[in-house]
């Protein structure tokens, strides 16, 4: 009690103890104030504005994600698979759950390799990508890199093996051109691309048919309403939408034909088409030397890709759509026809080959390819032994216009509508062709070497076995097709005897006594007609002679002459078309026309 | 039966001298904060656990400073404050910690020594002005003055802006109590609003982003701005009656920062919307009602200077805290009292009740 006496403050007053209770009572109304204040401001957030936040919220936690649709197969004509969906695992990281990035990563180069392209890849995406989302380091996995990370996985947080599917190509090479093969969606393609369906898609088709029938072959998104955390990690599907499978395709091409097809071809870099002369459809379509397609699935290497570029033969040039060559003697029916039909010959005209042809008034001599001529030949012997005087004179009758308009009914000069990208028109010489591509007039001299398929004239394997399909139909097939097929069109209307006297003189190259392709009539099992071609890669300017095969075997090989031979089989009820260049084969007839034979025997053994 | 154990609960709590009332308040906010805490801290019953243990250590606490009597409180007042500016000096050449130093490594323990100047500072002001004429003159107003700038300006370099603004605070509340003039307080708040742009240019750069920040959160959503704008979402989704207890997308799908800390309130209005914010506000309120009735029944000048200086120090706690999650305050690191996971703050504010009750519980000695 002293204690409290002496502590209790003089100036402890009623004054003061007023100021007190004042301060007080400022005070508390100051904090009661505060707090209502702070009410208010919550009730504002919670009440006024909570449809606002609400949907923020949502927003926050919802978000949609497209899952991608699997890719339609591939398929030929009875059903093999020609290009498929493969379950794979590639190697991811999250950046933002590892520990640290770079240890990660070279501990992980122990455990697989990873190439520099890789890791340049990766440092990209990282670039682009939030620390929360997964970035592939490397795709497709082999079974022991899966095995040897899943043991080490609990010791790299942030890394996963995530499984997909990765298209692959079971036959390789074979259909390299053809499939063709899809690689990593980059800009160009998300600028043709519907960014909406495409939004999960990482592949998409790059040439062949995988291009072409993209849109069908890709199929519909699905979508999946996730709840997500802030990270972006996908805790909750609230909602899920399958993706519709993309259409297998089941095209006109038989596997056996192409193979026997590429086999045949052997050692020669070159093109062999089969179609059937009804409908167009395209039963095989070879350009060789293929490439392996699932190089470029995953992102070809540089060591893979300069490889392709400098082989000598060029793999990755498909000879069958964008190989422009010279027709050389493929051409002579098609000449011989607008002959026919220009009333310039009959098939019993005849012409007189003594070795060479010499335009009146000229000095030039145009050589036949035999030593001393043929003699006196009408105009099945002239296709059958492939004598060139005939055509030439026969080309000078008729004149570059009439040569040009019967070329241009059978679809030289164009494109021949085949369902692949990449197609060029190769070139049908005209009179204003030729003053537009080199401000020159026409020379009699080149209609004479246009007689023989040799000058300006460049056609792809593409065309002139759709011309040879017109041939064989007698003016009637359909354009060619990969998948389905086009309606049937009359290109070409002729006399029913002429079309007779040139299938007749095409029989006879094949089984004819002096036929130039007569050596692959015993091993047919079918009566074949045809015609050879050799087309000029070493043109001596004043010495304009193809088909001297002696000579070619001389050259080495880069130079020798490209084999042609174009035909349709069975002979007397034309079903099969087969066009094949040999390129540097040197002679269509020792080269060409046995390919040809051993595709048609493959096609008939396979039942078309 | 039951009134009569009620009445023997209330006698031994005056025995204890404690306020049964204040105390029933105190375990109820306790009691809800825990709760909030199991499903802010995603249902983790260890935690849970840790935060009942640490509040337990400040009950006890709090009983203890309850039974000290006044004339000890006076007496030690100069003592506690001297050490407790010693070690703020310490902390400045020895301190730990990351980013800011904060903490003292004793060895045992880790202390913070700001901490103990939330207690210490007030204790030393009422000290300092209950003996002598309210309103006191220039001359102790000076003296109160440098002993409140020395501790806020060691706390500031540590820099720690929450703790220097909740010791600041409590600090001036003391000389707002004893009366200082209102000419003086608007003179001061012209001042400081004066010397802000100088406070500005002497702040860390992570304050002077916080501050930018808070005047637009929308400017860097991904940044600083994330914070503010993912705790107003939390609380505007929540509506009016909430998303559900452990129901809270904002809170579990982790786009609340801190949603166990600083952002607990945020989870609470989340959850249980602005019926439960209304009901802890309600709580909050009744507590303040309830110390500040208490503290101006104190026998004299100093229990009432020191009580009411710390129940106002509650009160700043709950307004900083409660504005920065509703953006209406820039994101002070500042816990929700009693509620926010974390002991140091719990004991501090823990003790100050036990300061508030002991010193009230001697009113009778009142002449």
């Amino acid at each position: 009690m002293i204690g409290a006496a002496r502590d209790r403050p003089l100036g402890d007053s009623r004054a003061e103890q007023a100021l007190l209770r004042k301060r007080y009572r400022f005070l508390v109304a100051f904090m009661l104030v505060v707090i209502v204040l702070l009410g208010l401001r919550l009730g504002t957030l919670q009440l006024g504005d909570h449809e606002q936040y609400a949907a923020r919220s949502d927003d926050n936690r919802i978000s949609l994600r497209a899952l991608p649709p699997n890719r339609g197969l591939v398929l030929d004509r009875r059903g093999r698979v020609l290009a498929e969906n493969r379950p794979a695992y590639r190697l991811v990281i999250v950046p933002e759950r590892t520990e640290n990035l770079e240890q990660t990563l070279v501990r992980l180069s122990d455990l697989v390799p990873v190439s520099a392209e890789e890791r340049q890849r990766f440092d990209r995406q990282r670039q682009r990508s939030r620390p929360f989302e997964a970035i592939t380091l490397k795709s497709n996995l082999d079974e022991i890199e899966v095995a040897r990370l899943a043991i080490q996985r609990h010791r790299l947080p942030g890394v996963d093996i995530e499984p997909y599917l990765t298209r692959h190509y079971p036959h390789g090479e074979l259909f390299a051109h053809l499939v063709g093969y899809v690689g990593r969606a980059d800009e160009r393609d998300r600028q043709r691309l519907d960014a909406d369906r495409y939004r999960a898609t990482t592949h998409v088709g790059k040439t062949g048919i995988e291009f072409h029938y993209e849109p069908r072959l890709h199929g519909q998104p699905g979508f999946e309403r996730v709840e997500t955390n802030a990270q972006g990690r996908v805790l909750r599907v609230l909602e899920h939408t399958d993706p519709g499978p993309g259409e297998d395709l089941r095209l006109n091409v038989d596997l056996d034909v192409q193979r026997a097809a590429y086999e045949a071809l052997g050692p020669y870099a070159g093109a062999v088409v089969v179609l059937d002369v009804d409908t167009g459809e395209v039963l095989a379509l070879v350009s060789k030397p293929g490439f392996d397609p699932n190089l470029f699935v995953h992102g070809i290497s540089h060591a893979d890709y300069n490889a392709l570029l400098s082989h000598p033969q060029r793999p990755l040039f498909n000879r069958v759509l964008a190989g422009g060559y010279e027709p050389g003697s493929t051409i002579k029916p098609f000449i011989a026809l607008a002959g026919l039909q220009a009333g310039v010959i009959t098939p019993e005209s005849r012409v007189f080959s003594g070795g060479s042809f010499r335009l009146p008034g000229h000095s030039r001599r145009y050589r036949d390819w035999k030593a001393g001529g043929h003699g006196s030949v009408d105009l099945e012997l002239a296709l059958a032994e492939s004598v060139n005087v005939y055509f030439y004179q026969l080309a000078v009758e008729l004149g570059i216009d009439r040569i040009s308009r019967e070329l241009a009914l059978f679809g030289f000069g164009r494109d021949s509508g085949l369902d692949l990208p990449g197609e060029i028109t190769g070139v049908l010489p005209t009179r204003s062709w030729k003053r537009a591509t080199f401000g020159e007039p026409w020379f009699p001299g080149e209609t004479v070497i246009t007689g023989i398929g040799q000058g300006f004239t460049v056609v792809t394997p593409i065309q002139l076995a759709h011309a040879t399909a017109a041939l064989a139909g007698r003016g009637r097939t359909a354009p060619p097709a990969l998948v389905g097929h086009n309606p049937v069109v009359t290109m070409v209307e002729h006399d029913s005897a002429y079309w007779q006297a040139i299938h007749q003189g095409l029989v006879a190259v094949v089984h004819g006594r002096s036929g130039t392709a007569r050596a692959i009539a015993g091993g047919l099992s079918t009566r074949m007609a045809g015609k050879t071609g050799t087309a000029q890669v070493f043109g001596r300017p004043d010495d304009f002679q193809a088909g001297d095969e002696r000579e070619q075997e001389d050259l080495p090989e880069f130079l020798r002459n490209h084999a042609l031979f174009t035909g349709f089989a069975p002979a007397e009820d034309p079903r099969l078309v087969v066009t094949v260049v040999a390129e540097h084969g040197g002679g269509g007839a020792s080269v060409a026309a046995p390919i040809a034979a051993a595709t048609i025997n493959a096609a008939l053994e396979a039942g078309l | 039966m039951r009134l009569a154990a009620g009445s023997i609960l209330a006698g031994g709590l005056k025995r204890l001298r404690l306020d049964p009332w204040l105390l029933l308040l105190l375990l109820l906010l306790m009691g809800f904060g825990l709760l909030v805490l199991y499903s802010a801290a995603e249902q983790s019953m260890a935690m849970v656990w840790r935060q009942a243990i640490r509040l337990g250590l400040g009950l006890a606490v709090m009983v203890f400073l309850a039974q000290l009597p006044p004339r000890l409180l006076k007496a030690w007042a100069p003592w506690l404050f001297a050490a407790a500016l010693l070690m703020l000096v310490a902390v400045v050449f020895f301190g730990v910690g990351r980013g800011a130093q904060r903490w003292l490594d004793l060895g045992v323990i880790r202390f913070q020594p700001s901490e103990a100047m939330k207690l210490a500072l007030p204790l030393a002001l009422a000290a300092l002005l209950h003996g002598r004429p309210l309103p006191p003159d220039w001359r102790n107003l000076l003296v109160a003055t440098v002993l409140i700038g020395a501790s806020v300006a060691l706390i500031v370099i540590q820099p720690d802006l929450g703790t220097a603004l909740l010791v600041g605070l409590s600090g001036a509340c003391v000389l707002f109590l004893a009366g200082l003039r209102w000419r003086l307080i608007i003179g001061l708040g012209a001042a400081a609003a004066a010397a802000a742009p100088l406070v500005w240019m002497k702040l860390h750069e992570y304050q002077r982003d916080r501050i930018r920040t808070f005047l637009n959160p929308e400017n860097d959503p991904l940044g600083e701005g994330w914070n503010i704008i993912q705790s107003k979402i939390a609380v505007g989704s929540g509506g009016l009656s909430g998303k559900g207890w452990l129901a809270g997308s904002q809170s579990h799908l982790e786009f609340l920062p801190e949603p166990h800390t600083d952002f607990i309130f945020s989870v609470l209005a989340e959850e249980f919307g602005f019926i439960g914010v209304v009901a802890v506000l309600a709580l909050y309120a009744a507590i303040i009602l309830r110390g500040m009735q208490l503290a101006g029944q104190c026998r004299d000048a100093f229990g009432r200077l020191l009580a009411g200086s710390l129940m106002f120090m509650f009160f700043v706690y709950l307004a900083v805290n409660v504005g920065m999650v509703s953006g209406a305050l820039p994101v002070v690191g500042v816990p929700l009292p009693l509620v926010s996971y974390g002991g140091t703050s719990a004991v501090t504010l823990l003790a100050g009740f036990g300061l508030v009750m002991g010193l009230y519980s001697r009113r009778r000695f009142m002449g």
